[in-house]
C-alpha cells in the first residue's frame, strides 16, 4: 500500500508536469497563430498595392495624402490637450483623496469608473443633446470633443496616478517638504510629481493611444480626426487601409512599449488593459 | 510616552486636523473641479438621456418609449448585441484563461510570459478601425488568408458559409481584443494559485481532473466569472470596430444609436434616448456583477 503511494507520488508529478507543458505549448501555438496571422497578413496585404510586385506604394499613397497629415495632426493636437487637461484635473484630485480626504475615495473611484458603464456612443449622444441647444452651445466647439476625451480617459488616468501615489509615502514626503518650508506649489512640482513620473507617463501614453485613433466621438461630433479619416479610406480603397492598420498598430505598440520600458525602471504600473473599441 | 501611538495616529490621518474639523466643506472643495467636470460632461448628459427616455416629443411624461424597446427590430438588436457580447466573452474567457494558464503555471520559460503579457497590453488596445482593417485584409473576400486557402487548399471560405461581415465574423474579430484582456485580468489570479495546493492534492492521490474539479476551479471561479462579465461589458459598448467592419450594416444597439444620432432614422428621438438608457442599464448590471464577484474573488487572493 505504502509502496504504491510512494511510487505514485514520485512518478505522477513528472508525468503531470510533462502533460501540462504539452497542453501549454499547444495553447501558446494556437494563441500565437490567432494573434500573428492577422498582423502578418495585414502587412503582406498592404504590400500588394502594385499589381504583380511587392511594394510600399500603399504607404506612399497614405503619407502623400494631405488628408492623412491633416487629420493625424488634428488628432495629435486633441491628444496633447486631452492629456494636459486630464492630468491637470486628475492629479490634484488623486492627491487630495490620498492626502486629505480618504473618505471620498469610494466616490471618486465610482466617478472614475463610470465611463466604463456609459459607452462612448451613449456619452456622445448625451453630450450632443445637452450642448446643442441654449443655454450652452458647445457642439461645434472642440471643447466638447476634448471634454468627451477627458471623460473617456478618466479610468486610465485615475488608476495610473492613484497607483503611483499609493506606491510612494505621500504623507511623509509632503510633510517633510512643508516642514522644510516648501510652499504647496514647490511640494507638488519638485517633490510629488517627480516621484510619480512613471505613472504620469503611463497615463499620458495610454490616453494618447486611445485618443489618436478614436472614432465614435470624432465621427458623431463631425471632426476631421484620424479615426474618421481611416474609416473613410476603408470605404473607398483596398490596400491603403491595410497600410493604415499597420501604422496604427506600430503607434499603439510604440506608445505602450514606452510605458513598459519606463515602468521597468521605476515604481508604478505597466499598461492598463482595454481601450475604446 | 503612552501618547506616542495616539499622536502618531493623529499625525498620519491629518496633518492639519484642527482646521479640517472646523471646515470640512473647504476640504471637500478640493474635489470640486473634478466633480464639477464629471457632472457637466458625464452625469448631466446621461441625465438628459434618462429624462428624455421618459418623455414624448412634446415633453410630457410617458412610458411609451420603454414599451417601444420591445418592438421586434429593437428587441432583435438588443438580443444580437447580447449574443455577440456573450459569445466573445465566453470564447475570449476560455481561450484567454488557457493562454494565461500556459504562461503562468504551464512551465513555460519566463521570457514567454513577459512577451505574452506585453503583447496582450498592446493587443487589448489595438481595436476600432485598424482592427477591422486587419481582419478585412486577412479574412475579407479578397483577404490574404481567404485567397491563400482557395489557391493552396481549394477551400472557399465564403462559399462554405463564412462571412467576416456577419455575426461570426464580427465575433471572431472582437476576440482579438477580448482574449488579451482576459489574459491580463486573469493572470494575477493564476499567480495566486500556490504550488503547495497542487502538490498537497497530488500527494493525497488526487488526479489532475480531481485537482481542478475540487480545488482549482472553486478557488478561481469568482475571478473567472468576474473577468467574463467584464469582457461582456467590453464587447457590449463597442461601436468603432463593428462600424468599420460592417459599414454600419449590422443591427447592434450601438450602431442603432449611432444611426439615430446621425439622422433621425427611428423618426422618434425619444426612442433613441430609451435605446441609450437600455444600454446603460445593461452596462450598470454588468459592472455591479463584476464588483460583487471581484469582492468574492479577493477573499482568496488577499492572503
Amino acid at each position: 500500500m505504502s509502496m504504491t503511494m510512494t511510487a505514485r507520488s514520485f512518478a505522477a508529478p513528472g508525468a503531470a508536469a510533462r502533460r501540462r507543458k504539452g497542453w501549454s505549448s499547444l495553447w501558446l501555438v494556437l494563441g500565437g497563430l490567432y494573434f500573428f496571422l492577422p498582423l502578418l497578413a495585414t502587412f503582406l496585404f498592404s504590400l500588394h498595392g502594385k499589381k504583380g510586385a511587392l511594394s510600399f506604394i500603399a504607404y506612399a499613397h497614405v503619407f502623400r495624402d494631405p488628408e492623412f497629415l491633416h487629420t493625424f495632426s488634428f488628432s495629435l493636437e486633441m491628444a496633447v490637450v486631452t492629456i494636459a487637461a486630464g492630468l491637470a484635473l486628475m492629479i490634484p484630485t488623486a492627491i487630495w483623496v490620498n492626502l486629505r480626504l480618504p473618505r471620498a475615495r469610494a466616490l471618486i473611484e465610482v466617478f472614475a469608473l463610470l465611463p466604463f458603464v456609459i459607452p462612448p456612443i451613449v456619452l456622445v449622444f448625451g453630450l450632443i443633446r445637452m450642448y446643442s441647444r441654449p443655454p450652452v452651445m458647445l457642439v461645434t466647439s472642440p471643447v466638447l470633443l476634448i471634454a468627451g476625451y477627458v471623460v473617456l480617459s478618466f479610468p486610465y488616468i485615475f488608476r495610473s496616478v492613484d497607483a503611483g501615489l499609493r506606491a510612494i509615502d505621500l504623507r511623509v514626503l509632503t510633510e517633510a517638504a512643508q516642514s522644510l518650508g516648501a510652499r504647496w506649489s514647490t511640494t507638488l512640482f519638485r517633490v510629488v510629481l517627480p516621484n510619480i513620473r512613471v505613472s504620469i507617463l503611463s497615463a499620458a501614453f495610454l490616453t494618447f493611444s486611445i485618443v489618436v485613433g478614436e472614432l465614435t466621438l470624432a465621427v458623431m461630433l463631425a471632426w476631421p480626426a484620424f479615426g474618421p479619416y481611416m474609416a473613410l479610406v476603408g470605404r473607398d480603397l483596398a490596400y491603403e487601409p491595410a497600410a493604415l492598420a499597420v501604422i496604427s498598430f506600430l503607434l499603439t505598440w510604440g506608445s505602450l512599449a514606452v510605458i513598459q520600458l519606463a515602468s521597468r525602471g521605476g515604481r508604478g504600473q505597466g499598461p492598463t488593459a482595454g481601450g475604446v473599441h | 510616552m503612552a501618547d506616542i501611538g495616539v499622536m502618531g495616529e493623529g499625525a498620519r490621518s491629518a496633518p492639519l486636523s484642527l482646521r479640517d474639523k472646523r471646515t470640512p466643506l473647504r476640504t471637500w472643495a478640493g474635489l470640486a473641479p473634478f466633480l464639477l467636470f464629471a457632472l457637466l460632461f458625464m452625469i448631466l448628459p446621461a441625465g438628459v438621456l434618462l429624462i428624455g427616455s421618459f418623455q414624448d416629443p412634446q415633453g410630457r411624461f410617458t412610458f411609451v418609449n420603454l414599451a417601444h424597446l420591445l418592438r421586434p427590430n429593437i428587441l432583435h438588436s438588443y438580443l444580437l448585441t447580447i449574443e455577440v457580447s456573450l459569445v466573445t466573452a465566453v470564447g475570449g474567457g476560455i481561450f484567454g484563461f488557457l493562454l494565461a494558464y500556459a504562461v503562468t503555471l504551464g512551465g513555460m520559460p519566463p521570457g514567454i510570459r513577459g512577451f505574452i503579457v506585453t503583447f496582450s497590453g498592446v493587443a487589448s488596445n489595438f481595436a476600432g478601425v485598424p482592427l477591422a482593417f486587419a481582419f478585412i485584409a486577412t479574412l475579407g473576400r479578397v483577404g490574404l488568408v481567404t485567397t491563400l486557402l482557395k489557391s493552396l487548399l481549394g477551400i472557399s471560405l465564403y462559399d462554405s458559409g463564412f462571412n467576416l461581415y456577419s455575426f461570426w465574423g464580427l465575433s471572431f474579430t472582437y476576440l482579438y481584443f477580448q482574449l488579451p484582456l482576459m489574459v491580463l485580468i486573469i493572470a494575477p489570479a493564476l499567480d495566486g494559485m500556490r504550488r503547495e495546493w497542487r502538490e498537497a492534492s497530488e500527494n493525497l492521490g488526487a488526479r489532475s481532473v480531481q485537482y481542478w474539479r475540487h480545488i482549482a476551479l472553486p478557488i478561481l471561479l469568482p475571478s473567472l466569472l468576474s473577468s467574463v462579465v467584464l469582457l461582456f461589458g467590453n464587447a457590449f459598448g463597442a461601436y468603432a470596430t463593428a462600424y468599420a467592419l460592417t459599414g454600419g450594416f449590422i443591427n447592434l444597439v450601438p450602431i442603432q444609436i449611432g444611426a439615430q444620432i446621425r439622422g433621425d432614422v427611428l423618426h422618434d428621438p425619444n426612442l433613441g434616448y430609451a435605446l441609450a438608457l437600455g444600454m446603460v442599464v445593461v452596462m450598470t448590471l454588468t459592472i455591479l456583477g463584476y464588483t460583487v464577484l471581484q469582492r468574492r474573488a479577493s477573499r482568496f487572493t488577499r492572503s
